[in-house]
């Protein structure tokens, strides 16, 4: 009895210390390459950085103004093509599909998830680059909004199915259409989710490389046009890691750290706004 | 056979079958309801009263393969013919579990008023006035109107409910066990609220608890296994049942 006891009381402490440990050590990985970004962009970002061109090769110095409007433009156009496209679907999905076509349905987002993001590259440079002849910020922010399609169905499905039935019977008991009730009652319960789940979705396109290679290519100045190629904060870290030149692998590390920022900014600010919005209403 | 309950009917109910998919769940009701009066259904769980609840505004709808067949008429007009919003709004619900919107007082009110196409902001705010006054929760929410409907306690949120249901002046009001999760001061308050109710409206109410039948209604009506077993005014069923399963069940003695 007693013996039993403490074997228990052994398995429980080493199963309890396995589990701190992975979790630490899955905490200490996010640490170290946060720290490093921090440290290694931290030394290197300056206000030059954020307000000039990149310099030519040879010449240290410059920034990368052009990639920072340039990944904020791209970052528009994916959300303007995968936003509309991924809630009206999740809100199909959650509300109106029948079993089997929502099965499917659910089936291919998850596939279209799973497809590598070069080949959204692919799909992108087909369907615009090619017809147009050039390179161009609408193919990039194209391929952008196509890959966040599946996240924005799903999430946005999921935080529909955890509205109560009873709030949407409360809805219809009053006479409300469905369509009404979906509107008025249901998205809004849901907004806070659905919300979140769009601006991780865009933070994790923010930060897609693949995909512009070869529809928004690069630009070392400004971009002229929305038809013609940019600059982007991924496709130069990319560059200038590759790049022999001390001073390039410095304002890599500056682009790592300003995308870590402005995802952080998107969710700090996302959040904040939902909260005072909500919290008087939703408590 | 059909149950007459006075000479003034809101309601009749014709020979209503009811099927979820191929179970049949309700068997040839035949029920008059009063008008302004309550009418109490009583019955163990699963004996099909809150379907027989829920085919008078057709909200079993929402359940995929639910049919119901026969003849529901609502002062003579067959309800199963009739535009559902319309008749929704005819014929007003409030839930076993109160449900406000995640949005203000106010606008928990306000819904049904403004999603049947409200129009001026000073009658509206009247109306929601009128309507937390009939609901008895005026007094204790005037100054918090705009803040969350989910700040108040659970039976003030349960006559939020009502007085929602209310506002948009429905000719009968169903009520679905709306004191099931609730104590018992909060009970009373919400059945001496329906007294006072059933002088606008008609009044359904579907309740596992027998002292409540025996207190608010004025017609009770006995479920069972999908049959309406015996319908008669409230006095009679509880102390002279006709038939012995109805005695069984008030007794307790119901196995």
């Amino acid at each position: 009895m007693n013996g039993r006891s403490l074997w228990r009381k052994c398995v429980n402490g080493v199963m309890f210390g396995l589990t701190g440990l992975c979790t630490l050590v899955a905490v200490s990985v996010l640490f170290f390459i946060l720290g490093y970004l921090v440290w290694n962009g931290g030394r290197a970002i300056n206000w030059d950085f954020f307000t000039k061109l990149p310099k030519p090769v040879g010449e240290t110095g410059g920034g990368m103004a052009n990639a920072i409007v340039g990944s904020a433009k791209l970052l528009l156009l994916a959300a303007l093509t995968g936003v509309p496209i991924g809630f009206m679907g999740g809100v199909y999905l959650a509300e109106f599909g029948g079993k089997t076509f929502s099965f499917l349905v659910r089936y291919a987002t998850d596939l279209l998830n799973g497809v590598p993001s070069i080949v959204m590259g692919i799909f992108a440079y087909t369907l615009v680059v090619l017809p147009m002849k050039h390179f161009s910020t609408l193919a990039g922010g194209l391929a952008l909004g196509v890959m966040m399609i599946p996240i924005a169905v799903r999430s946005t499905e999921e935080f529909l199915r955890t509205v109560p039935l009873s709030l949407r019977e409360g809805a219809l008991a009053l006479g409300a259409s469905k369509w009404k009730a979906i509107v008025t009652v249901v998205v809004p319960a849901a907004l806070r989710g659905i919300l979140t789940g769009i601006i991780l979705d865009l933070a994790r396109v923010a930060g897609e490389t693949a995909p512009l290679l070869f529809t928004a290519f690069n630009n070392r100045f400004w971009s002229p046009g929305w038809d013609q190629p940019t600059a982007s904060l991924p496709v130069m870290i990319f560059t200038y890691a590759i790049a022999p030149y001390e001073d390039w692998h410095r304002q890599a590390w500056a682009a790592g750290l300003v995308l870590l920022g402005l995802v952080l900014l998107a969710n700090i600010t996302a959040r904040v706004v939902l909260s005072r919005k909500l919290s008087s209403v939703a408590g | 056979m059909t149950h007459s309950a006075g000479p003034e009917l809101k309601l009749r109910v014709i020979d209503l079958d009811f099927y979820y998919g191929k179970v049949q769940a309700l068997y040839a009701i035949n029920l008059d309801i009063a008008a302004n009066r309550t009418t109490a259904l009583i019955g163990p769980s699963g004996c099909g009263k809150s379907t027989f609840l829920r085919s008078l505004n057709r909200m079993y709808e929402t359940v995929p393969h639910a049919r119901a067949e026969g003849q529901i008429l609502l002062d003579n007009e067959d309800i199963l013919d009739m535009e559902v919003s319309q008749l929704r709004r005819r014929v007003g619900m409030v839930f076993q579990k109160s449900n406000p919107f995640p949005k203000t007082i106010f606008e928990n009110v306000a819904y049904g008023l403004r999603v049947n196409g409200w129009k001026g902001k000073g009658t509206l705010e009247e109306a929601v006035e009128r309507s937390l006054v009939r609901a008895a929760l005026w007094d204790e929410v005037k100054d918090q109107l705009h803040k969350s409907a989910y700040a108040i306690s659970g039976g003030q949120q349960q006559r939020l409910c009502i007085a929602r249901a209310l506002a948009v002046d429905p000719e009968v009001l169903l009520l679905d066990e709306p004191c099931s999760a609730l104590d018992p001061i909060a009970t009373a308050k919400i059945e001496e609220l329906l007294f006072d109710l059933k002088k606008q409206c008609t009044i359904v109410i579907v309740t596992h608890n027998m002292q409540q039948a025996a207190r608010v209604a004025d017609f009770t009506g006995f479920f069972l296994l999908g049959r309406l077993i015996e319908f008669n005014e409230t006095g009679i069923i509880f102390k002279t049942p006709a038939k012995k399963e109805t005695e069984d069940y008030i007794t307790g003695r119901f196995g």
